[in-house]
């Protein structure tokens, strides 16, 4: 067999030892803080990711949540005006019937107090007429009664009115 | 300077490529002190090209016999002598014996065996070298390989590392690593093993570099032929071997000694089968890389042999344009071989540490 023949038991040994002492001197300064570091960098990339997603779904629900409080501002801003509306219109016709109350009133108490007066008025007109008659009457009486005859005449008169009364 | 220092290297490829025909075999130098241009020269090139060496060399003068590059310290233990340590320039190529306290040793085919004094060497009946050999710790051309890809690997990941403090991101040459790092764990390592990968990912990772950084030596001009030797992957298999070993579970032994689930005979049946499992699997392992590697230089060396063999205006760019494609291919096969040896360890890794606990035992399965 040439190739038993060929085998160098110091080639052996020799590949052996360099390999063995190549190993455990790159396991050291190789191969350990490379893999570590290609880790690490996978695992910070994984990381970003991660992170990356969170926030995007972190987002996703602060829009959500915009939405819908945009909706209820909306709805709340709606529901405000509504009433606001609503208060305008009662205050509106509140105030028209308060005033209609009043108007009313003012009107009544302008009707009794006119009626007041009219009466007033009446009165004194009455009065004033009477203290006319009566100054009238006197004047006439005396013109009429210069004679005694007149005023007999006037007394049968008036006696018969009374009796007519 | 970048540009300069790339040029270079394909000055040193063209250079390399040309010089394979005026570069010369050991043997074949002593015949005609020629070039490499027939058949037979080519195969020895060839042969001689996947075996490991002790000479660091870029190329050879083919008129001269001069080569040109590094020798390599030699460590031999020698149970009678000792052990001794030496440089490889003094077996001038094999031209010269070295004496180490009497003892008489010679290298010869790149490998180192015991002789007398004259140098002699004596083969058995199926033409094996019958001397003694040394135990040979040497530090070869392919253990200068495997240590420079892994000063590679320490330095470019631990650039990597330090990258990470200054910034998340990688820059420069991490830009590269990076994504086959996650790659060989989210791939490799997390769909084989399941949740339990983290305590692996060590071995996997400089695993699956060192041989890819391994393969694309081979590919370089440099002429490393490391993955490509059989003491290489078996001793990678034999690490993945030993880690399934150590990690498997109850579970594991379980499914190989006494399978769960299956009549008694059945049980006594399956178990030498799964026995013989445990030892196939990294088996298989070592022989696929080895096979893939050494098949891919041989095609390649074959492919520019063939171009000095035919000696012809056609074949010449023909052959050429082939080992480009080839080359091409080979990248693409240095990192597969990577990718599967890694995997295929994965894989094992998993079936050992696998949890069970969702189907009970020794219930017949419909």
């Amino acid at each position: 067999m040439k190739l038993v023949e060929d085998f160098s038991f110091g080639l052996f040994f020799w590949l052996i030892l360099v390999l063995v002492v190549l190993i455990f001197l790159l396991r050291k300064y190789a191969w350990k803080p490379v893999l570590k570091s290609l880790d690490d960098r996978e695992e910070g990339i994984q990381k970003a990711i991660d992170s990356a997603e969170e926030a995007k779904k972190e987002m996703q629900n602060l829009k959500a949540d915009n939405e819908k409080m945009k909706q209820e501002a909306r709805q709340e801003r709606d529901a405000m005006l509504k009433e606001a509306q609503q208060m305008k219109k009662q205050m509106i016709s509140e105030a028209a019937e308060e005033a209609a109350i009043k108007a009313d009133d003012i009107i009544a108490k302008a009707q009794t107090s006119i009626q007041n007066e009219k009466k007033a008025a009446i009165d004194d007109l009455r009065q004033q007429v009477a203290q006319f008659s009566i100054e009238i009457a006197e004047k006439v009486l005396k013109e009429e009664l210069k004679d005694k005859k007149a005023q007999n005449k006037l007394i049968d008169r008036e006696l018969e009115n009374v009796k007519l009364n | 300077m970048q540009i300069t220092s790339r040029l270079s290297i394909f000055a040193l490829l063209f250079l390399t490529m040309s010089l394979v025909s005026s570069a010369k075999d050991d043997k074949t130098s002593d015949q005609d002190g020629g070039q490499v241009d027939t058949e037979e020269e080519v195969e020895a090139y060839i042969d001689h090209h996947l075996d490991d060496s002790h000479y660091f060399n870029l190329f050879s003068d083919g008129k001269t016999g001069e080569h040109f590059g590094i020798p390599l310290p030699v460590i031999i233990y020698d149970f009678d002598n000792g052990l001794h340590a030496f440089s490889a320039s003094k077996f001038h190529h094999g031209e010269d014996l070295v004496e180490i306290n009497g003892q008489h040793y010679k290298l010869y085919h790149t490998k180192i065996y015991k002789t007398d004094a004259e140098g002699s060497i004596t083969y058995d009946e199926e033409g094996f070298v019958e001397n003694e050999k040394p135990i040979d710790f040497s530090i070869t051309k392919n253990v200068i390989g495997m240590i420079l890809a892994s000063v590679l690997l320490f330095w470019m990941f631990t650039s990597l590392a330090k990258s990470y403090r200054k910034n998340q991101i990688p820059k420069g040459i991490g830009r590269f690593l990076e994504p086959l790092v996650i790659y060989v764990r989210d791939e490799i390592a997390k769909p084989n093993i399941g949740p339990k990968y983290k305590k692996y990912m060590s071995f996997l990772l400089t695993v699956f570099f060192f041989i890819w950084i391994l393969n694309l030596m081979g590919m370089t001009p440099l002429g490393f032929n490391v993955t490509g030797n059989i003491a290489v992957t078996f001793g990678l298999a034999l690490i993945t071997f030993i880690i399934v070993q150590f990690s498997g579970n109850k579970d594991y032994w379980k499914h190989i000694f006494w399978m769960p689930g299956v009549p008694i005979p059945m049980k006594i049946v399956l178990m030498p089968i799964e026995i013989l499992g445990m030892f196939t699997k990294p088996f298989a392992l070592m022989i696929r890389l080895f096979a893939n590697m050494t098949a891919g230089h041989v095609v390649i060396m074959s492919l520019l042999g063939l171009i000095v063999v035919m000696q012809n205006w056609i074949a010449g760019p023909a052959f050429f344009g082939f080992t480009i494609m080839i080359s091409v291919i080979e990248l693409l096969v240095a990192f597969l071989q990577a990718y599967i040896f890694t995997l295929l360890s994965a894989l094992y890794i998993g079936m050992a540490v696998e949890d069970h606990s969702d189907h009970s035992e020794d219930v017949p399965v419909v």
